[in-house]
């Protein structure tokens, strides 16, 4: 042996094995490198003691592939192990991994403080869907720090948003408001789809549970609908009364504490155990292996759309049809320090820009480009676009537009792989067009 | 479940089923750092046939109060004194890594109390790497880190959780983080370090034993495990291919198949 000391260093997995890796063994499904698809509804016990133990949570194991299902399991693992979580429970959507969170988490009378910039089917959600379970909800706008503060109510049991905010790009304080939410004893729950833990790690920031639309850049190919939630594993529901549900003996589970059983992993637990048993979004096999499938090339896709997205950030900002941009990576945003400290990797592929001429240059836009496709997703590999104004909020007067953070010459943009030629040539015959919005829009 | 010990709040998990005192009383014994939550898999069974299961947690770890015993001969004590705490006057002790030095020492010196001993993951002596001492006892999560590193083989390396969606080393870091590590681990590895009467103390036992070792254990190899098991009369041994240190989570099932067959058979359930 030399002299020499190494110093030790821990020899886990790094970001790109995990991606490829993480919550798969092939030697115990019969060699197979692939990923098995158990496109299965249910699983033989062994005998009945077998069955009541799988039952009481005595041993792990499947039962029925709403609560579990191996290939579900592989892609809950992956995700767990890339954001650095503890565990994870798949879901059926984005939107159905968010609803489970709050039902986890929530019961009729219970109030949550909310960031006022999301997706709208969120927003949706807490808005106007929540308050019919006796949920309330408090709106701040995500740089409104000391908002989330001042909003937190005796009956508050967690803050919600979204780290870049949609579509206005506003970037939450997240290491200060994990504060704040911790100083009030309870968690932050942060929608991580933007990011995928290659831009950003939630749970280094201070995050207590992230949750994804899988449908998007971590599936990456805009083929399969899929969402997840994470646990980090740090918050301790036991430190308040505010979480008789996870704490204490549960009727809604045969008596057990979550809490105290399960600990670091008591909230997937619970979600799994009851929501996944009591509202059943449960996420099919082969959509499961279509995102395990995408996330393989988690971090040469994400590169790839950052690199793109910045250099549309620069021919946009000196192209002559365009009022405005709007993305972290833009010397001027006003959160540029926040987003090189939080989101070091990259800043993501979602763009927002004013086209000059207003509403119809942006219908006349939108109508002319022929690669970048116009629908209603972000995170494809394929270059996306839409004109809110004229397309999914159409029906909204100035100033709703406005209060949603929209305006009528907003176009917004998710940056594809394409070769970035390619994306900008399309873009010059849409901004052709919509100089000349009469002559065009209508053809 | 709270009780007092010697004036001090401990815990200890009874497996999802209330306490009872007609039942006979297993212990098990988390290993450095850690908490009654690593027996999740093995505790919830016994619970629910026939058992008082208790998972503790050491003195100043998880959720018991107190300050961190400092060597094993007194963690050994510390569980003796739970089974008089509880109103039982034996047990059966089920240990894993450090807790082997703790129930192997125990057993020793209350040879009337105990009545099986199971070890997982055990040996004689578990002498520390001096820099992973040395980060534990200044707070340093690389120590944690390494530790999960290390206890883990392929499942916890790829993954592969019995209980689908948990990822284990990144649980196991949780754990071994939830309280301030040098004050956990720190004095575990410490009181490990300087344990040096595993091997005097297996040659008295008596009562039966069972030791589950695992061929991709770093921390105890299979080796290891096997020179305290020649010395207790009788033990028996099981080996568990293509599993770390922490064979009681990445191979929950089938420690819970071997340990299940031996303590029925040696130390019968209330029958029901
Ligand atoms: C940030 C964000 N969260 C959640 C969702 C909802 O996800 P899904 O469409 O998978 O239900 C979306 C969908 O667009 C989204 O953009």
């Amino acid at each position: 042996m030399s002299d020499k000391k190494k110093e030790l260093k821990p020899n886990t997995y790094k970001f790109d094995t995990l991606s490829l890796h993480a919550g798969y063994q092939p030697h115990k499904n019969a060699g197979s490198r692939q990923v098995p698809i158990y496109q299965t509804t249910s699983y033989l016990f062994d005998d009945v003691d077998h069955a009541a133990a799988l039952f009481n949570l005595e041993r792990g194991g499947h039962i029925y592939s709403r609560i579990s299902n191996p290939t579900v399991g592989v892609l809950e693992e992956r995700v767990a192990s890339l954001e650095g979580g503890t565990a994870a429970l798949a879901t059926s959507s984005g939107m159905s991994a968010i609803f489970l969170t709050v039902m986890t988490l929530c019961e009729a009378g219970d109030h949550l403080v909310v960031s006022s910039q999301l997706y709208g089917g969120t927003v949706n959600l807490f808005r106007l869907t929540l308050p019919k379970f006796g949920i309330k909800c408090t709106f701040v706008k995500p740089r409104d720090t000391e908002g989330f503060k001042k909003a937190i109510q005796k009956n508050t049991k967690g803050i919600f948003g979204e780290l870049v905010g949609n579509p206005g790009n506003e970037i939450m304080n997240m290491p200060e408001i994990a504060k704040i939410a911790h100083d009030a004893g309870i968690p932050l729950m942060v929608d991580a789809t933007y990011q995928t833990p290659y831009l950003c790690k939630p749970f280094e920031h201070g995050a207590d549970i992230v949750i994804h639309s899988l449908t998007k850049w971590m599936a990456g190919h805009g083929s399969s609908m899929a969402g997840i939630l994470v646990e980090g594993g740090k918050f301790d529901w036991m430190q308040n009364d505010k979480f008789p549900t996870m704490t204490k003996p549960y009727e809604g589970y045969h008596g057990l504490s979550f809490a105290e059983e399960f600990g670091p992993t008591a909230f997937t637990m619970k979600a799994r155990a009851e929501g996944m048993r009591d509202f059943g979004p449960c996420l099919s096999p082969q959509n499961a292996w279509n995102v395990l499938q995408g996330i393989e090339t988690l971090s040469v896709r994400m590169k790839k759309h950052c690199s793109n997205a910045e250099e549309m950030v620069k021919y946009l900002s000196n192209h002559e049809s365009v009022a405005w941009v709007s993305h972290p990576s833009a010397p001027n945003h006003p959160d540029a320090e926040l987003a090189n400290k939080l989101l070091p990797n990259g800043k993501g592929s979602m763009i927002a820009f004013g086209i000059k001429g207003g509403k119809d240059a942006g219908v006349a836009f939108i109508n002319n480009v022929k690669l970048a496709s116009h629908l209603a997703n972000v995170g494809d590999t394929r270059t996306l676009v839409i004109h809110p104004a004229s397309g999914t909020h159409s029906q909204m007067d100035e100033a709703t537009l406005k209060f949603a953070g929209l305006s009528h010459d907003m176009i917004r943009l998710s940056v594809g792989i394409e070769d970035i030629d390619d994306i900008k040539n399309d873009f010059e015959i849409g901004f052709r067009a919509a100089r000349k919005p009469r002559l065009v829009s209508n053809q | 479940m709270k009780f007092k010990v010697n004036g001090h709040e401990a815990f200890a998990s009874t497996g999802g089923r209330p306490f009872d005192k007609k039942k006979p009383l297993i212990i098990f014994v988390h290993g450095s750092g850690l908490t009654h939550m690593t027996w999740v898999l093995q505790t919830r069974y016994f619970a629910f046939h026939g058992y008082n299961s208790l998972a503790v947690d050491l003195p100043g770890h998880g959720l018991s109060g107190g300050k961190s015993l400092k060597s094993i001969e007194e963690m050994a004590d510390w569980v003796s004194d739970v089974i008089d705490a509880v109103g039982h006057k034996e047990a059966s002790l089920v240990g894993h890594s450090q807790g082997c030095l703790v129930t192997v020492e125990c057993t020793s010196r209350y040879p009337n109390k105990i009545k099986t001993l199971s070890l997982m993951g055990g040996a004689g002596a578990i002498p520390m790497n001096p820099e992973l001492l040395s980060l534990a006892e200044n707070n340093d999560p690389k120590a944690v880190d390494l530790m999960m590193d290390w206890a883990h083989g392929p499942a916890g390396h790829f993954g592969g959780h019995p209980v689908p969606g948990l990822y284990h080393i990144n649980t196991g870091t949780m754990l071994a983080k939830s309280r301030t590590i040098e004050n956990t681990l720190g004095v575990d590895f410490r009181a490990c370090d300087n344990y040096k009467n595993g091997f005097e103390a297996a040659k008295k036992i008596k009562c039966p034993t069972l030791s589950i070792l695992a061929t991709d254990d770093k921390m105890c190899p299979v080796k290891e495990g096997k020179k305290l098991a020649n010395l207790i009369d009788g033990s028996q041994v099981d080996i568990i291919d293509n599993c770390g240190h922490m064979m009681l989570l990445e191979e929950a099932d089938r420690v819970l198949t071997v340990l299940k067959k031996f303590i029925t058979t040696n130390y019968p359930p209330l029958s029901s």
